[in-house]
Order: C-alpha cells, then sequence, then structure tokens
C-alpha cells in the first residue's frame, strides 16, 4: 500500500497581489492589497459575484451577504453549499417552506426504523453515526440504499444496492407499495398534505417489478423496505449527497420527502428528514442568507415585506429578485456578464464538477480577490490574496449544524503572521467602497442578525453557552422550542396548521452522462473517514488510514480489465481524463467505480464528473459519470 | 411551548451515607449520591460517558448487611440502605488496591492517585522489589497516539468506548486472562493492521495516560509538557456539518491536543479521526 | 456491521470445520462465492449479530479439527457470525484449551493438580517429557476431575472427528502410549469404579451408577427413571416449586443457597423466555461428583433438567459441561439424542403440551466459568468475565432473561423429592442440612471416589468408609476454594451449620485426605498458582492480588528467616482480606480461604 505523507499546505501570512497573471505574486501590505481589492470590486459594479463560505461563522457568513447586498447592490451571494446540498434545502422548503432538516440527532436514537438513503455517515459524518448506532443498539432497525455496500450499509438489517440515477424509481416503488399494502397514514395524508391523487397516479406505473428492472434491486428488498418504513410507529429518513449530486438533485429530495408524508413520519418526535450536512456551516451560510434567493433567516427575498425589514434595517434597497446561484455566476463568468468574484475560504478551482472549466471560467474574469488561510487552487489564479484567520479555531462566533443546532466557535489560537478575521478584512472593503460598518466583537454581529431573524432573536451568546447551543427556531429568550420542525402539520386547527405540505411531482430522469460502449462503467463519488473534500485541511495531519487516490472496482472487473491493486491505469470520461492506481473493493459489483475528491493534487477526479446541473438547485452530478479504464502501455504499480 | 418527554419523575430514595440521612432518585448509584452529598469516593474505571465496569475497585464502600464491600460506581442505591464510605474495612481494601496497582504498574501520569496513595496510607513499595509487573514498552505504530501498556490498569473503558458504547469499531478487547490480560487487537498485530479508526475515543476516556496523543507522548518525553501553560477552548469542529464541540488544549499557541465535552449533546465526548487530529494544517505557520 | 478482516485466509479444513457446524455460507458477504444477487441485495443487522452465542462452540469446533485456531480460521468464523475479529480473538485467548499459536494437533494435559501432585503428577510429567517425541505438544494442566484416579492425564488429538484418551491412573508408558495413538488406548473403567458404594441398597443419588446400562434410556426408565417427571406434570409448576422449597434442598454448588427460593423468583419473573442453566463445569479441584453422575447415570439429569424447565417456565436449557470431561460429553450426547427420540425432549415432553430441549455447551478450560454469571457470558459468546452482582440471575441472567441456574448434584436431589415427596426427603440429614450428600474422598484413601451419605456424618465416618491411610495430616475439605482441617478434627459434622461452627465449609463435597509425606508448602504453592492461572483478570483485588500471594508463599517456602516470614504472611492476611472483601466474585473473595485455613489451622509456615 502507498503511505502518504501529509500534504502541507502553509498558512497564508502575508497579504499577495500581483499587477497581471502572468506574474508571481508578491507580499503586500493589507493597506495596499485592500485598496487593490477594493478598486478591483468597485470597476466590476454591476458584473459582482460573492462566494462565500460554507465553513465560516454565521457572523462573517451574515457580513459577507450584506456586504454584496448593500455595498455592491447584487443579490449575486452564494456558496459550495450549491455543490451539496441545495437540493436539500430546495426541497424541503418546497415540501414544507423551511429548508433545514426537520429532527435532531438525539430523535434517531429513539426511533424505530432508519433509512440512511445514498448517504455513508459512517465515514461521512461518523459521530452523527453514532447516534445512528445508539438508534440500532436501542432497537431500531437500519435499511440502506446505496449503490455501494458501505461500511454504513453493513449495519443495516437490509441493504439494497440500486444503480446510481434510480432514487426516483425506488423511491415511487416504495410509495406505490405503500398505497397498494393500505399502509398510507390517511390521517396524516388528509390533514397535512396536498396532491395525494395526483402523487398516487404519478406513482402507480411503479410495480415493484419495474423498479426492480430499472435499480437493479430485487422487488422482494424494495417491498420489505416499504412495509418497514411505512409501519414503523417512528421512522427517521436520512440522506446524504447521494441523493443530491445529480442533476435532478432536488427531484430525488421531493421524492423521499413524499414517502415521509404518505406515512406521517415528519412534524413528531422520532419521526423525520435528516440531510446530513457536509461542511460544518453549510446549513448556517444559507440561514444567513448567503444564497441569492433568501435575505438572514432564511426570509424569502421576493417577500416585499421581508424586503422592507432589511431595507430599515441597513437603509439601502434590495433588488426584488433573486440573484445568480454559484452554478449560475460559473455561466456567467463564460458569458462575460460577471466579471469580478469575491472568493471567501472556497476552492471552486478544485471542488466544481468538470474542474478544467472551471478554472477557464476563473482566469477570465477581470478581477479574483481570494480570502483563504492557505494558497488554494483558487487563490493561485487570483489578483488579491487575503490571509484570513481559521473560522474554527481563530474566530469567535458561531456556526449551525444539520441538526439546525447554532453554537459557539471560539478563538483558541492566534492566527499567523498578518492574517486577519474574515468580518475585518470585509469590514475594511465596506469602508473603502464608502459603507463604515462598525462591528465592536462577533457578539454584536450576531446581535444585529438577532434583531432582523425571528428564528434566531432568542439566542443571545450567554444563552447559547448555557445550553451548548440552541436549535432554530428560536423565537423566545425564555422558551426552547421542540427539537423537530413542523408540528404544527399535526395541529388540529388548520389556521395552526398552516400550508399544506404538497407531494412532489417529480419523474425518474437517468443520468446525463450514459453508459455505452465506449464508456462503460458507471463512476461514482464519495468521502472516506480521514479525508474532507479537496484534501486542503485534512491533507496536513499523518492519517495512517490515508492511502492517496484510487479508482475503485470489483473484483470482477479487475479481473476483467486484466488490472491488479496499485496499478496504475488510464480512467478517461467524455471529459478528461486521469491516471490513478487501482484498488479493489468488494461493496463494488461490475459496471461500478468509486473514486474520492480529496487529492486533487495527484488525482483530478473532478476532470472526470460532469458539469450537468440541478436545474432548481444548481448541483452537479458529481455522482454520475461514465468512464472507462485502460492499462498503461507499460504498467507500473504504485506501493 | 414544549412538547419533549422529560419522563416519568422518579421517586426519591431515603437512606444514610456515613449516617447522614440521603435522598437520592431511583436508578441513582451509590457513588452519584456520594458526589451529590459531597463525599468524595476515589474512582479509576468509572466513566461518565460509560456503564460502570467496577473493574478496579477502588470505590468500595460498606453496606450494612453486605457479605463483602459493594462498589459504589454500579451499585444502585436502595431505600433504607446504611452505606458507610470510610469505615477500616473500606480503607482498608482501597489502600490495598491501590498497592496492587501502583505495584504493578507506572501510575505516574494517572490524575489524583498520588493523592489518594498518601491518604490511604498505601505502600506499593513493600512487594518488594521483585513483585511482578506489567512491563510493556510504549508501542509508537502510528504518528496520532500511542500506547502504553504499562501504565494499563484493565479499566475496560478503552474497549467499551471502541465497541458496543460508542464508536462501535470493536478494534479492540481485553486478551489473554488473569495477570497476563491486556487489551489488544485481534492477532495482537499492530494497530495500523487492526479494525481500528483512529477515533482517538479510547483516549478521551484513558484514565492513567496509557493511552495518549503522540504529541503529549513526546513532549512528554522532551519535558516539554506543562498542563499549567495549557488552555482549554471549546469550538466546533469543521470538518462536517454534524457540528461536534472540540476542546483545543494550547500550549504556547500550538494545539497539542483535542477533546469533547462529555455532556455534549452532539458528541458526549466522541469525535472522529478529522475532528480528534485534523487540526494540523491550522499551524502549518511557516 | 463494518467489520475489519485481515488478509489471512482459513484453510479448506478450518473452513469445513465451520461450516460443519454452522451450514454452508448464505452469502458472499458471509464467505460464499460472490453472486450477482449479493451484489445487489445483503441481509444483516440483529439477526445477523444475534449469532453472537455460536462462537465458542465455533472456537470448539475449528479447535477440535485443526489442534488450534488461526487468523484465517478466527477471521472466518467471525465473518460467519457478525462477531468483530478483536472480541472473538479476546476470547479464544480466554481459554486454556484454546491456542492462536500453532501448535501439534496432540495435547497432552497432565494434572498436577493437589491429588495428582499427592500421587506423583511431578514424577509422571518428567518422565512423559523424557519420552514423548515430537509432534504432541505438553500441557500442565489444574484438576482434570479424575482424582479418584490420581495420576491422571487426558489426550486431545485434533482432527475429525477429534479423538480424546483417559490415561488414569497414569504410568509413563501408558500416557506416552495413548498420546500417541489415542485410537488404541485402553478403555477407561466404568463409572462404577468411581462408586465404591454402587449397588449399596442405601444409595439415593448414586443408587442407579454402576446398575443401569448409561446408554440405555429404556434402562434407565426400567430403573424408576421418568417417574419424577411424570409427577412434577401432575402436580403442576407451583406444587413442584412447593415441593422442592420444603425439601429444605439448597445448592450444592458451594453458596447453599434455597433452590426452591431460586426456582420461585425465576417463574415468578414477568420477562421471558425463561432459561435454565445447569453448572456442570465442575473445575473445583478436588471434585469429580458430577462427572461420574454424567457418567454413570445421565438420563437423571436429564429428567432433572427437564423437571426445572417446567416448574421456572424455561423452554430451553444449556447444560455447561465442562471442556475436560469427553467421557461425559458422549453419555450426555446420547441421552439427549435418545430423550429427543422418545419425545422426552422437544416439543410435546411426555405428550403434556410442555415444550423444552436441552443444549450442550462445551467449556474450553477456564475455571472461573464455574462462576454462574462467568458462565453466561461463555455461553453468550463474550470471555468468561463475571459480571456485577445484582442484579442476579433469577432476573437478568443468560441473554438478560430470567434464567435459574443449578450444578448437577444440585439437580438431581430434586428426582427424590418428587418420588419419595419432600416429608421424606427433608427427613434425611439434619434440619438445616436436608438430604443427601455427595462427596468427592481422594488423596490419602483405599478407596477413593463419590461417596452418598446423609448430611450429618462426620468428617470421620466418611474418612474410615474410604480407608483413610495411616499418617494423615490434614484434610482439604471444600476444594481449594474450601480450608484445610487437621487430623484431629474429624468429628466435625458434614452439615451446613456444623462445618461452618468448625471455620470450615462443605464447600463442593471435596474431602481430600493428605498425610505427612506430601509437603504442605507445595499444596499451598499450587494452589496459590491455581487461582493465579484462572483469576479472570478482571478486578484489581484478584488479578493483582493473586499475583501478589503466590509471590509471598514462594518466598516462604524459600525460608528467609522467621522475621521474613512473619512479614509475608502479614501481608497475604492484608492481600487476602481485600481480596474477600473486595473482588467481584467468588473466586477472588475464597482463593486465599485454604491457605489461610492452612497458616491458621495447620501452623504452616511455622
Amino acid at each position: 500500500m502507498r503511505k502518504r505523507g501529509p500534504r502541507n499546505y502553509t498558512r497564508l501570512t502575508h497579504p499577495l497581489v500581483r499587477d497581471s497573471r502572468d506574474e508571481p505574486f508578491r507580499q503586500a501590505s493589507w493597506q495596499e492589497a485592500l485598496d487593490r481589492a477594493a478598486r478591483g470590486i468597485a470597476r466590476n459594479r454591476g458584473k459582482f459575484g460573492m462566494f462565500s463560505c460554507a465553513r465560516a461563522t454565521n457572523e462573517m457568513n451574515y457580513v459577507a451577504q450584506k456586504f454584496a447586498r448593500v455595498v455592491m447592490g447584487t443579490n449575486n451571494v452564494d456558496s459550495c453549499n450549491r455543490t451539496c446540498h441545495a437540493p436539500s434545502v430546495a426541497g424541503l422548503s418546497a415540501a414544507f417552506g423551511s429548508g433545514g432538516g426537520t429532527s435532531s440527532y438525539e430523535e434517531i436514537e429513539h426511533t424505530d426504523v432508519i433509512v440512511m438513503w445514498g448517504s455513508n455517515a459512517r465515514f461521512a459524518h461518523p459521530i452523527f453515526f453514532q447516534h445512528v448506532l445508539k438508534g440500532i443498539r436501542n432497537g431500531a432497525r437500519m435499511y440502506a440504499v446505496d449503490p455501494r455496500r458501505t461500511s454504513t450499509a453493513e449495519w443495516a438489517e437490509s441493504w439494497l444496492g440500486l444503480n446510481v440515477g434510480t432514487d426516483i424509481p425506488m423511491a415511487h416503488a416504495v410509495g406505490r407499495e405503500i398505497i397498494h399494502a393500505g399502509l398510507v397514514n390517511e390521517a396524516f395524508v388528509e390533514r397535512a398534505t396536498s396532491g395525494f391523487e395526483e402523487y398516487k397516479a404519478l406513482v402507480e406505473p411503479w410495480t415493484l417489478s419495474l423498479a426492480e428492472k430499472v435499480t437493479g434491486v430485487p422487488a422482494a428488498a424494495i417491498g420489505e423496505l416499504a412495509h418497514a418504513y411505512a409501519r414503523a410507529e417512528r421512522a427517521q429518513l436520512c440522506w446524504t449527497l447521494g441523493i443530491t449530486e445529480h442533476h435532478n438533485g432536488t427531484d430525488n429530495v421531493r421524492a423521499l420527502i413524499n414517502l415521509s408524508l404518505l406515512t406521517g413520519h415528519v412534524g413528531r418526535y422520532g419521526s423525520g428528514l435528516q440531510p446530513l450536512r457536509g461542511q460544518n456551516n453549510v446549513q448556517g451560510g444559507g440561514d444567513m442568507g448567503a444564497i441569492p434567493n433568501r435575505l438572514p433567516g432564511f426570509q424569502d427575498i421576493l417577500d416585499a415585506g421581508v424586503r422592507h425589514k432589511f431595507e430599515s434595517a441597513w437603509d439601502t434597497v434590495i433588488q426584488p429578485h433573486y440573484g445568480l446561484n454559484l452554478t449560475e455566476m460559473f455561466e456567467a463568468m463564460e458569458e462575460g456578464t460577471l466579471r469580478a468574484v469575491y472568493c471567501i475560504g472556497e476552492n471552486p478551482a478544485q471542488s466544481e464538477a468538470d474542474s478544467e472549466q472551471a478554472v477557464r471560467r476563473l482566469k477570465a474574469l477581470d478581477f479574483l480577490v481570494v480570502q483563504d488561510i492557505f494558497l488554494t487552487r483558487t487563490a493561485e489564479l487570483a489578483d488579491v490574496v487575503l490571509p484570513a484567520t481559521a473560522g474554527w479555531a481563530e474566530t469567535e462566533g458561531t456556526t449551525t449544524n444539520s441538526e439546525r443546532r447554532v453554537q459557539r466557535v471560539r478563538r483558541a489560537v492566534a492566527p499567523p503572521g498578518e492574517a486577519r478575521e474574515d468580518i475585518d478584512i470585509i469590514c475594511e472593503l465596506a469602508a473603502r467602497l464608502g459603507h463604515e460598518w462598525k462591528y465592536a466583537d462577533a457578539e454584536a454581529v450576531w446581535n444585529e442578525l438577532r434583531s432582523v431573524s425571528p428564528d434566531h432573536y432568542g439566542m443571545t451568546y450567554p444563552r447559547l453557552e448555557r445550553h451548548q447551543g440552541i436549535q432554530w427556531p428560536c423565537p423566545s429568550t425564555d422558551e426552547l422550542e421542540p427539537p423537530y420542525l413542523h408540528g404544527r402539520l399535526w395541529d388540529p386547527d388548520p389556521a395552526r396548521r398552516g400550508r399544506l405540505a404538497p407531494f412532489g411531482l417529480v419523474r425518474h430522469d437517468p443520468p446525463v452522462d450514459l453508459t455505452d460502449e465506449r464508456f462503460p462503467i458507471r463512476l461514482t463519488t464519495g468521502r472516506r473517514l480521514d479525508s474532507y473534500n479537496t484534501g486542503v485541511q485534512s491533507g496536513s495531519f499523518a492519517s495512517p488510514l490515508r492511502r492517496g487516490e484510487f479508482i475503485e472496482l470489483c473484483p470482477e472487473d479487475a479481473e476483467r480489465y486484466g488490472v491488479v491493486v496499485g496499478e496504475r491505469v488510464q480512467v478517461t470520461s467524455r471529459r478528461g481524463s486521469v491516471v490513478a492506481p487501482v484498488w479493489i473493493d468488494t461493496a463494488l459489483r461490475p459496471g461500478l467505480a468509486f473514486m474520492t475528491m480529496h487529492f486533487p493534487d495527484e488525482v483530478d477526479t473532478n476532470s472526470l464528473t460532469i458539469e450537468a446541473n440541478c436545474p432548481i438547485a444548481g448541483t452537479a452530478e458529481f455522482k454520475a459519470s461514465a468512464i472507462r479504464i485502460d492499462k498503461l502501455p507499460v504498467a507500473t504499480i504504485v506501493r | 411551548m414544549t412538547t419533549t418527554a422529560l419522563g416519568i419523575p422518579r421517586r426519591l430514595l431515603e437512606f444514610t451515607i456515613d449516617g447522614e440521612p440521603v435522598r437520592a432518585p431511583e436508578g441513582s448509584t451509590i457513588l452519584d449520591a456520594c458526589r451529590a452529598a459531597g463525599t468524595d469516593v476515589p474512582t479509576l474505571c468509572e466513566g461518565d460517558t460509560l456503564r460502570p465496569r467496577n473493574a478496579c475497585r477502588v470505590c468500595v464502600v460498606e453496606v450494612e448487611g453486605s457479605r463483602t464491600l459493594v462498589p459504589a460506581c454500579s451499585r444502585k442505591a436502595e431505600g433504607g440502605m446504611e452505606v458507610r464510605t470510610g469505615t477500616e474495612r473500606v480503607r482498608h481494601s482501597r489502600k490495598i488496591v491501590l498497592e496492587l496497582l501502583a505495584s504493578s504498574v507506572d501510575l505516574s501520569t494517572t490524575p489524583r492517585v498520588r493523592e489518594w496513595i498518601k491518604e490511604y496510607g498505601a505502600e506499593p513499595g513493600r512487594f518488594g522489589a521483585d513483585a511482578g509487573r506489567v512491563n510493556e514498552a510504549p508501542r509508537v505504530d502510528n504518528d496520532l497516539y500511542v500506547r502504553d501498556y504499562g501504565k494499563c490498569i484493565l479499566c475496560y473503558k478503552c474497549v467499551d468506548a471502541c465497541g458496543d458504547q460508542w464508536q462501535n469499531s470493536f478494534a479492540i478487547s481485553v486478551a489473554g486472562r488473569g495477570f497476563d490480560a491486556r487489551i489488544a487487537v485481534e492477532h495482537d498485530a499492530p494497530l495500523t493492521e487492526s479494525a481500528c479508526v483512529y477515533c482517538g475515543n479510547c483516549i478521551e476516556v484513558c484514565p492513567t495516560g496509557a493511552l495518549s496523543f503522540k504529541s503529549e507522548f513526546d513532549m512528554r518525553a522532551a519535558g516539554t509538557w506543562d498542563e499549567d501553560r495549557q488552555t482549554e477552548t471549546t469550538t466546533v469542529c469543521a470538518y462536517c456539518g454534524v457540528g461536534c464541540n472540540l476542546t483545543l488544549h494550547v500550549q504556547d499557541n500550538e494545539i497539542v491536543k483535542v477533546t469533547s465535552p462529555h455532556d455534549n449533546p452532539v458528541t458526549h465526548g466522541n469525535l472522529c479521526i478529522k475532528g480528534r487530529f485534523g487540526y494540523q494544517h491550522v499551524q502549518n505557520r511557516n | 456491521m463494518d467489520l475489519h478482516f485481515g488478509d489471512s485466509k482459513p484453510t479448506d479444513d478450518e473452513r469445513a470445520a465451520v461450516d460443519a457446524l454452522l451450514g454452508p455460507p448464505e452469502s458472499s458477504w458471509e464467505g460464499a462465492d460472490r453472486s450477482d444477487a449479493d451484489l445487489r441485495w445483503a441481509r444483516g443487522g440483529r439477526a445477523a449479530r444475534d449469532r453472537r452465542d455460536l462462537l465458542l462452540p465455533g472456537l470448539h469446533a475449528i479447535n477440535d479439527r485443526i489442534g488450534w485456531i488461526s487468523a484465517g480460521a478466527l477471521d472466518y468464523l467471525c465473518r460467519r457470525l457478525t462477531v468483530p475479529p478483536a472480541e472473538a480473538y479476546g476470547v479464544a485467548t480466554f481459554y486454556a484449551m484454546f491456542s492462536v499459536r500453532p501448535r501439534p494437533s496432540t495435547v497432552l494435559h497432565v494434572c498436577t493438580d493437589l491429588a495428582c501432585t499427592a500421587a506423583g503428577a511431578a514424577d509422571l510429567c518428567a518422565g512423559i517429557e523424557a519420552r514423548l517425541g515430537p509432534g504432541i505438544h505438553l500441557e500442565r494442566s489444574p484438576c482434570l476431575g479424575l482424582c479418584e484416579r490420581a495420576p491422571a492425564a487426558l489426550t486431545v488429538r485434533a482432527g475429525d472427528p477429534v479423538r480424546t484418551a483417559v490415561s488414569a491412573p497414569a504410568t509413563v508408558r501408558d500416557t506416552v502410549l495413548a498420546a500417541t495413538a489415542p485410537d488404541s488406548a485402553p478403555e477407561e473403567p466404568p463409572p462404577a469404579t468411581a462408586v465404591p458404594q454402587a449397588g449399596n441398597p442405601g444409595l439415593t443419588l448414586l443408587a442407579r451408577v454402576g446398575v443401569v446400562d448409561p446408554e440405555s434410556l429404556d434402562d434407565y426408565r426400567a430403573h424408576g427413571g421418568y417417574r419424577a417427571l411424570r409427577r412434577a406434570f401432575d402436580l403442576g409448576p407451583a406444587a413442584v416449586i412447593r415441593e422442592v422449597t420444603d425439601s429444605g434442598l439448597v445448592g450444592r454448588g458451594g453458596a447453599a443457597f434455597p433452590t426452591g427460593r431460586k426456582w420461585q423468583a425465576t417463574a415468578s419473573q414477568p420477562d421471558h423466555p425463561h432459561y435454565l442453566v445447569c453448572n456442570a463445569d465442575e473445575s473445583e479441584p478436588g471434585t469429580f461428583k458430577d462427572r461420574v453422575i454424567m457418567e454413570g447415570d445421565p438420563y437423571s439429569l436429564v429428567e432433572a433438567m427437564t423437571i426445572a424447565g417446567y416448574a421456572t417456565g424455561a423452554h430451553h436449557g444449556y447444560l455447561y459441561l465442562r471442556g475436560e470431561y469427553p467421557r461425559a460429553l458422549a453419555r450426555m450426547e446420547h441421552a439427549l439424542t435418545q430423550a429427543r427420540a422418545r419425545g422426552l425432549l422437544g416439543p410435546d415432553v411426555l405428550g403434556q403440551g410442555y415444550a423444552f430441549d436441552i443444549e450442550i455447551r462445551r467449556g474450553a478450560g477456564a475455571y472461573i466459568c464455574g462462576e454462574e454469571t462467568a458462565l453466561f457470558n461463555s455461553i453468550e459468546g463474550y470471555r468468561g468475565e463475571p459480571r456485577s452482582k445484582p442484579p442476579f440471575p433469577v432476573e437478568k441472567g443468560l441473554f438478560g432473561k430470567p434464567t435459574v441456574e443449578n450444578n448437577v448434584e444440585t439437580l438431581v436431589n430434586v428426582l427424590p423429592i418428587l418420588t419419595g415427596g419432600a416429608q421424606a426427603y427433608a427427613a434425611v440429614g439434619t434440619e438445616a442440612s436436608t438430604g443427601p450428600k455427595l462427596y468427592c474422598v481422594s488423596g490419602s484413601v483405599e478407596r477413593p471416589g463419590v461417596y452418598e451419605f446423609p448430611f450429618g456424618v462426620t468428617l470421620g465416618d466418611v474418612l474410615r468408609e474410604a480407608g483413610v491411610r495411616d499418617g494423615l495430616r490434614a484434610v482439604l475439605l471444600g476444594g481449594a476454594a474450601g480450608g484445610f482441617v487437621r487430623a484431629d478434627e474429624l468429628d466435625i459434622p458434614l452439615t451446613f451449620e456444623g462445618t461452618r461452627a468448625a471455620g470450615a465449609t462443605v464447600g463442593s463435597g471435596v474431602v481430600m485426605a493428605f498425610d505427612s509425606t506430601v509437603p504442605l508448602p507445595r499444596l499451598l504453592l499450587r494452589i496459590a498458582e491455581f487461582f493465579r492461572d484462572e483469576s479472570c483478570g478482571q478486578c484489581v483485588p484478584c488479578r493483582v492480588g493473586t499475583v501478589r500471594q503466590e509471590e509471598a508463599l514462594r518466598r516462604l517456602g524459600e525460608g528467609r528467616g522467621a522475621a521474613a516470614a512473619a512479614d509475608d504472611i502479614a501481608l497475604l492476611r492484608e492481600v487476602g482480606r481485600a481480596m474477600r472483601d473486595a473482588s467481584i466474585c467468588g473466586l477472588g473473595q475464597t482463593a486465599w480461604n485454604a491457605v489461610e485455613s492452612a497458616i491458621d489451622r495447620l501452623g504452616a509456615y511455622e
């Protein structure tokens, strides 16, 4: 096995600038760097986009979106949640009017059936999975739906190894079976949902045998899942990127939500929906309004009353339309309508699907300022690089986790060199662009946010401290709400019940990148236990588990292509080609391969993936590419 | 409005500790009641996030009517019980247990044990120079943490944390029997060939320092480990959306160890490899 | 479970041994070849994890076939049973009969325990070692339960099937021959030779030993068998418990707890299922009575277990049988098969609509598994470590369910209680110690063996019946966990109250006589070694205390002068007191008893 030494990115300690992209960076004073950044941004007013950071604090995200909206007058603000969980937010909002997961971790310990759909939480969310394990130890039965028999799936009563991108057929077949078996929670469907008849008609063709043909999973297994989920008194449905990172990710999410509506597994203690977030503040970034369609507190920009509140609070005019999301901003770069980007803590040059295209587009910008703790690949493309602090260890503030729990982050170490806190930097730039914002500290930012977001109003810093975090909504400074959302749907009083939850009428649409004779293998992607995203953070510690990037194949395919563990092979998709060594994993089946994006400097997996985006949420289909494996002319074995 | 089930209120039991009447909710252990009453009972194998194993027997107390002493950590309080914590009989057993442990393993990094040895008048040296010891060299087989079983008192806490109570990785077990029993991975292989996923949740519960961060082990070896100069700051992990609380132990502006609050609703003191060990990138300062 | 397996693969033999126990694997995830269906749907979860209790039988299967347990074999077994390899390794290394290191397929266990040491085990070992060829592994063993024929040896040759040969009394020549060719070793003498009183009409518990054909169910029935069960069905469970309670029967395993109360407490538990566990892990040095009953009258145990199960509402009984008892195992297996074939076990016992069956679980060389909760852990597939009590087994026992646990002798006492009535039974013995009692007499006597007497005879009566030899110095009463008495204390009445008054214990019924030719310090050291070896290691007082005691006894044996001896004796007392007060279970609590009694009563080291 190849042993991986740490891949060290060194912290940025000074601002870097350059006059042209052909030149190397040179160290600059803050004064100079900020002046240059301000000028570069100012000259592109109207053509500006902000990449906020799903890993930074709520306070930073609040200030960043405020910068975009107030200083630059644009709603073009987004973050990498686009590349992961935007479909969850879109799907949940469409059904329930709110984009958060509906349950709490604790509830999964006290539920009866747990469905892990497209989620290898054992690796990607290990401590969440400990709550799942508590549930299992308390007697819950877990079902895993995943193309691979992952570590998560190995804990399941039943693992359903479906074809990549056939989640909707599976979900619809489960729904149809529930209906035909008479297991619909009629009281809930009648009281709290709309569109059931249409849904019933929609799923009617999806018999178990048709689903077996499409998904590859035996009808009996699908039937068993349907009965287990519907008959459970309490059930939790959890998903991760296996559901969202598809060209129709939002539809996938809706198809799963439908099952909870059908069975009443939402809005009660122990029953709910849990999208597991990939980044420490991907929930909070959206909650803070660092997305193009929502203001802080997840309040809709199209709502004039909401806009008015913010306009008076901020003394500004808010554009009465949605801004561009990350995906659309990249497209706008191509078209030349977006010319300047202020990128904070993101690495789209490596994290975007079809990364070569992303780099090309970033290079075409008139001005790129990157604010980060490392000189990432994205930062290497910038005109100005601003050294920031690590949100989680060098900054005061809060983040919001997957169960909507707002928790305090604190400064434990002093940042290196001249690195400065994100909020300071943004305020300096705002000042140069005519907006003098005075925040004494992160708490001051938070209190401003509290004043405009009812869901956060009750969360003072002292209360967050006392309760070890508080889940939103928290409108009162005296009380705490239940740990689950949408209890209103069970209210006997229609007025309090509020808007009914509509069934999502979504149709199966197979992956865009079809397999064929030239590209016969389905490549799917995911995370490993000890690594994270593009490896910028996780590459530095000496993990004994790390073995670098491999193309993982099942034993049968390895034999078929005549390759052995460690042998370097050419992996080619319709978009690009990489060389990677082979790993053999029995969790895969013939025709299914697996890679991660943790080692882009070695193997740029995202040069293979397809930029086929969910039209609603903008998330790309990382989970389904078509590839081919070719032996190299001269075999090299990596050990 | 709160609809969270708070559970049925527990009835209170009345009994005595050292002659003083006390009340404790049904289900409390004697140890819980002692702590609530401000009575100090030494413990080693007891862990606030783990079910009691009552293996070390340093917490024994006398209960009227019981033939033997009983472990305070696991015995549930009962109404009418008469508990005595400081009798000669109790002190004798505690003293012997401390002597047996201190004569067989290295307790130099076990918090409070020096104080107890003094308090109970234990003389570990009296078994002679030839007294059998657990002679194990520290196992440094990875860059993240060290297993120094010469300090291991076989409290089972690491096994339980790795096993069905928390991590469910089952990388370690007690192997062998009696004085030859040791914590081991399958086939007594190196850690790197085991089921270990390097979550470090065993380190979190180890009461003696037998398990420690490599950083702590190295600093202790170099004589630079100094807890008086360390700060502990709790923040939130940046590696995924679960929101695990990390307590960063910092000495000279370097993170030297990471723990998690045991009463935290997200982690209950547990972390994964990234949260526990993945901090190095912040301090790649030059 | 996401178990981690290394690269080691099982050999065909190892795989076959496991598959013979568990059947072929159902899917590639369990070790079969990969199929398309496996790669689409996998079952697991609760059902897969619930087979943990087959771990110990699985380890036996491998060890029986191969002689040791390789990494590949262990991994395969773990994959089949969804057991983490580290835990299975912890279990495998807990038992003395298993090895996780390669060793020859033939293992010769030579007993070096008390009775055998007194009968020259040291010379026997030395002689065997000198003559033993390669390919045979010699293990010095704790008591093999063959004390009436000391010295004793047991050959186990792995293979399909595993073969065993008992050599007792063992000579160097016979033992080496048996170890070399176990198949052609001479037949063991019949069980009746272990019962010098055999055929005596006054016997109750031993009445059939040597009289009936132990293989024949019909013969058992011709000698009164299954009358007690029929009476039990006539009475109903509650009345059976009342009879047992009224009989005054108390447990014969050493703790002397009233059997009727235990049954009543189990029967009344609302939690179900209830289990019955028969403790036949007879490992107390000097004890062999259960072996003799199982070898000589196996159906009596089957019948008694059925009655106990019926009375306490159990439908599943486990017979936890000592791993070193090959003949008892064979006899009990045969008896169960016969009883099943005749409808005396199974879904409808005696046509009475009561379902009951018995499963044998073999121990694997761990004295501690005689402790009831350690025994439960052992059956469940965990290390045989005692649990903390409370909760007691009647509430949370095997698999966490209400469990009644009795030893073999206790259970067979139930038969005369039901056939003769509680009153008649209680009339035997004394008021506080009712019924007959079995004694395992060995050592310096002419006729060693199992004896039956009503409670109340004196120690002298028993020894005289067994033909005690001249020069008696001391008697070990109750086993290694019991205590020594002097030759001038033979008028101690053998009752619970009588021995207690004399500061001794009936214990498991061991009466081991020593004359002055046996050096006492060596015996005491052997006892200390025994407990050090057999300590499970869970609690500090026992794990380290037994080591410190052995060290002190070793120093005392070296004779370093009176002052040093006084120090060491003081040390022994202090450590012993803490072991008695603070150990988790009876092993640690009683480990110091015999040595203490030797110091106090016999004046050892003076």
